[in-house]
């Protein structure tokens, strides 16, 4: 019965929780608005002045703009792929009938819980150091020369342990879909003489569409700003060559200490995730019409 | 006691007018069971007696008194759920006790009540189990447990067996049927099934669009139905209804012939059918019959009556019972003196 | 048939998952093997059998005070998930519960707070912490951590507390529950399981929070990430001990996030899968 009463406090109830979201949302980002249009470096804080779209123009004529950009790109787009294609395949493989599969889940889940931090240090030094890693080590026995991952291939270095991360996320998601799929529905399409490769295109891969859909949106929000991996390992560098567009403002904000320069930034990336958002927003959306 | 009075009595969601204005009097004592098809404000009008709903319009009185703006908890009315809606965190008995709890009952009457009720009911043996560990006849019993031990003025039951297969709810229905001879409390009850209906009650109200079609006994609205919405509600399999020449023939817009009002024939009759479908349940034969200068017809025959795919009958139907209806839909004076 | 499945094909699907299985894992199991073997023995080569030594545990306690930045993550994450549960179930509370034509527009827009970058907001954030004296702080961070995991939290009680059918909030108040007496009996023990979940999942997503943990902290209020990420530049300290410090900051959550599993997929996709 929604009485007035109830809709008054129903609106008391969600009040903090609101003015809480607004005030984060709107104070920093107006900020940030702000500062992109001024000149503001804290080394020189007597320099203050309105700068027009001067960072703007400087973010974007900085040839680590558009290396960082591409680099973001490369990332996201290589982990997504590992990440989904390797999902949709354990996945498969975790919904068979086997010994210990929750033992199995358990292992395949772990590299989720492992923070960022531990994640990049332990593959920079245990898994992918050209001297003592377990790579090198398997190089060695067969008469390999070791590579030196973070020097030769530092963004496809970072894209490996990023998608460590992710790929239990993705295979938990898919696998959980792929075990939703009515059992009968496969029976149907065995009895229709569907062998296991049409089954799967035409019976699986339609049911775990949406699922791809959000496993893909959800992943791109936290790819944009993958940041320790990169602190950790190859510091953004050589030169740029692992530099994505959050360790760029990074950079040019606490290491370059301008404010302006990385205000701009910062907004060039809120418009790069609002795009992203604006589908998630859909199909997370037309789940709640439900 | 426990007669419930609906005056004038309306509901309308934001635009939708669900009820537009429904009489009622239910007795102290009757089983009344609200039927008709999903959408005709059958649940509303339970959930308006309830209290569950505010009414847009028109009074509630129950035993006299009016409750209309009451909370659900003061109308001493009891209700069971189409979920059945038990507390899925408490046992049976807890389940059970739950309104007596809410009374605030001496511990020693509650235990008594609770153990009466689960005696009535069966339960006695599942009382520390949680509604998870039931089956979906138990889940219902524990419901009704919880409605009776108030022991309200009225239970309200809110399409009770739509959940339950179907051997499970001939046998609740007989359940029901005889809590209520035991208990002689005042019943409402909702269902779309017409089964249920004219089985269950001493009373049914038909609903269509939020309007009372007709009150009356299952065997009055069998026999003199108001209108062709009633006739073809009640009774299985649906009553005949034939337009065109033959009905102006016999100074109506329409006729209905319930498929039990025919005799079926091998060699001669009225009209000449061919057979479409044949359905043996035995005791009886339904035929889906198409027949000639007609169409499609539907007719009861013994359970030796053995006719199959594609062989031509003869149907006679019986002038005596059958319905006479006007252009408008309504029946046109006694179904008996038809010509 | 398809359904009854043969031993052999049983056999082959548990061996090729497991591989994998211990594949995926063996970057955890390498570190957890190297922590109990000796600095020498670390780099030696590729070996599976540690000499069973606890010395860099001892040696990551002594040297870099491992408790300190520990308990600066139990508190935070713990803090920060109890804050935002006290914020967030009023209001989660009022959306399930008496949903309004406007409900869903401000669950998608708390939704859209999640996804502005967090470097988009680090200059101001930064300045503003520098100006009220937070950073470093463990209240400060504790908001932080608080705001960024707030709509999570909220968007998992809601889909939480959706699930409470209408008709048993509707069957106590026939039994004469008063609104009180609902929300003590009825709502409280089915809403306490989710209220849990969400916590579980909360604590292990602020642990592991890399951004303003790392950023914001340096010393006195820095929990296990920003330590761990201190020895990206490694000062006497060798893969022996890094493998201790590193086991020592993921154990706990990983312990956690494996009771946690269930509840992970639901509250990261935000009710999208289940």
């Amino acid at each position: 019965m929604a009485t007035q009463n109830t809709k008054t406090l129903a609106r008391l109830m969600m009040a903090p929780s609101v003015l809480l979201l607004l005030v984060w949302m709107v104070v920093p980002l107006a900020m940030t608005l702000w500062f992109s249009f001024q000149n503001y470096n804290l080394l020189d804080p007597s320099n203050v002045g309105f700068a027009g779209t001067f960072n703007y123009e400087f973010f974007y004529t900085d040839p680590a703009f558009f290396q960082s950009i591409w680099n973001t790109l490369v990332l996201v787009l290589g982990v997504l792929f590992i990440t989904v294609t390797g999902g949709i395949a354990i996945g498969l493989l975790l919904d068979q009938p086997m010994f210990g599969q929750g033992i199995v889940r358990i292992l395949v889940i772990s590299p989720f819980f492992v923070m960022p931090p531990v994640a990049a240090l332990v593959w920079k030094n245990m898994i992918m150091h050209p001297g003592y890693g377990v790579f090198a080590d398997i190089a060695r026995f067969f008469g390999l020369q070791p590579i030196d991952w973070f020097a030769q291939y530092p963004l496809f270095s970072i894209i490996i342990i990023v998608a460590w991360q992710w790929l239990p996320f993705a295979t938990l998601i898919l696998l959980t879909a792929l075990q939703s799929l009515d059992s009968e529905q496969k029976e149907a399409a065995e009895m229709d003489g569907a062998n296991f490769f049409n089954r799967f295109i035409y019976l699986v891969m339609p049911h775990l569409a949406r699922s791809i859909t959000v496993v893909v949106l959800i992943q791109t929000i936290f790819l944009l700003g993958v940041y320790a991996e990169i602190l950790v390992t190859t510091n953004g560098g050589p030169g740029y060559a692992s530099t994505n567009i959050a360790f760029l403002i990074y950079r040019t904000a606490l290491l370059g200490y301008d404010v302006g320069g990385a205000s701009a930034g910062g907004i060039i990336a809120v418009i790069l995730a609002n795009i992203v958002a604006f589908f998630l927003m859909r199909a997370v959306g037309k789940n709640l019409d439900r | 006691m426990g007669s419930i009075t609906l005056k004038n009595v309306s509901k309308v969601f934001g635009e939708a007018k669900v009820i537009p204005s429904v009489d009622l009097e239910i007795k102290d004592g009757e089983f009344v069971v609200f039927v008709g098809p999903s959408g005709s404000g059958k649940s509303t009008l339970l959930r308006l007696i309830a209290g569950l709903e505010d009414v847009s319009g028109g009074q509630i009185l129950i035993n006299g008194k009016d409750y209309t703006n009451n909370a659900p908890a003061d109308r001493g009315l009891a209700m069971v759920f189409q979920s059945y809606a038990l507390y899925p965190h408490m046992s049976v008995r807890k389940n059970i006790a739950f309104p007596l709890k809410m009374a605030k009952l001496d511990q020693s009457v509650i235990d008594k009540k609770v153990g009466d009720a689960a005696r009535i009911l069966n339960l006695t043996d599942y009382l520390e189990r949680r509604p998870s560990q039931l089956s979906g006849g138990q889940r219902q019993r524990v419901a009704i447990g919880r409605a009776i031990v108030r022991e309200p003025s009225a239970f309200l039951f809110d399409e009770p067996l739509s959940n339950l297969d179907a051997a499970l709810r001939g046998s609740m229905r007989l359940e029901i049927t005889d809590l209520h001879h035991q208990l002689k409390t005042t019943m409402v009850y909702v269902t779309h099934d017409q089964i249920e209906a004219m089985t269950m009650a001493d009373k049914i109200v038909v609903l269509n669009r939020g309007n009372i079609e007709q009150v009356g006994s299952p065997m009055e609205l069998y026999k003199t139905p108001r209108n062709i919405f009633v006739a073809g509600f009640i009774g299985s399999p649906r009553m005949n209804l034939l337009d065109g020449a033959y009905a102006k023939s016999k100074g109506a817009h329409t006729v209905g012939i319930r498929p039990e009002h025919v005799t079926l024939s091998k060699e001669s009759g009225l009209w000449k059918a061919t057979v479409s479908v044949a359905e043996h349940l035995g005791a009886d034969t339904f035929l889906h019959l198409n027949v000639d200068g007609i169409g499609p017809m539907t007719a009861r025959a013994g359970g030796e009556f053995g006719a199959t795919y594609g062989d031509t009958v003869y149907v006679t139907p019986d002038d005596s019972k059958m319905h006479r209806f006007d252009d408008k839909g309504l029946a046109i004076a006694s179904p008996l003196t038809g010509a | 048939m398809a359904r009854s499945v043969t031993t052999r094909q049983k056999v082959i699907a548990t061996i090729a998952a497991w591989t994998v299985g211990l594949i995926i894992f063996f970057p955890i199991l390498y570190t957890i093997i190297t922590s109990f073997k000796t600095e020498p023995e670390a780099i030696a080569g590729f070996s599976l059998i540690p000499s069973g030594t606890f010395e860099n545990y001892i040696t990551v306690q002594t040297q870099r005070d491992y408790i300190k930045p520990f308990m600066n993550s139990v508190v935070l994450s713990v803090g920060s998930t109890i804050l935002a549960l006290i914020i967030a179930v009023p209001g989660a509370w009022a959306m399930a519960f008496s949903p309004t034509k406007r409900t869903k527009d401000i669950l998608m827009w708390m939704l859209s707070t999640k996804m502005m970058p967090a470097v988009a907001v680090l200059v101001p954030i930064y300045l503003m912490f520098r100006d009220f004296g937070l950073l470093d702080s463990r209240i400060g961070l504790t908001i932080m951590l608080t705001l960024i995991n707030l709509p999570i939290v909220i968007w998992m009680l809601y889909t939480y507390f959706r699930e409470i059918p209408g008709e048993i909030l509707e069957a106590s108040r026939m039994d004469g529950a008063g609104l009180w007496q609902e929300i003590v009996y009825v709502l409280t023990p089915m809403a306490v399981p989710g209220i849990a979940s969400t916590m579980l999942l909360n604590i292990i997503l602020a642990w592991n929070e890399s951004f303003w943990s790392i950023r914001l902290t340096t010393v006195e209020a820095a929990p296990l990430t920003a330590f761990i990420a201190s020895f990206s530049s490694p000062q006497g300290l060798f893969w022996a001990k890094l493998s201790a410090a590193s086991t020592m900051a993921i154990a706990p959550i990983l312990i956690l996030g494996w009771f946690s599993q269930k509840q992970l997929v639901r509250g990261l996709t935000f009710g999208a899968v289940k």
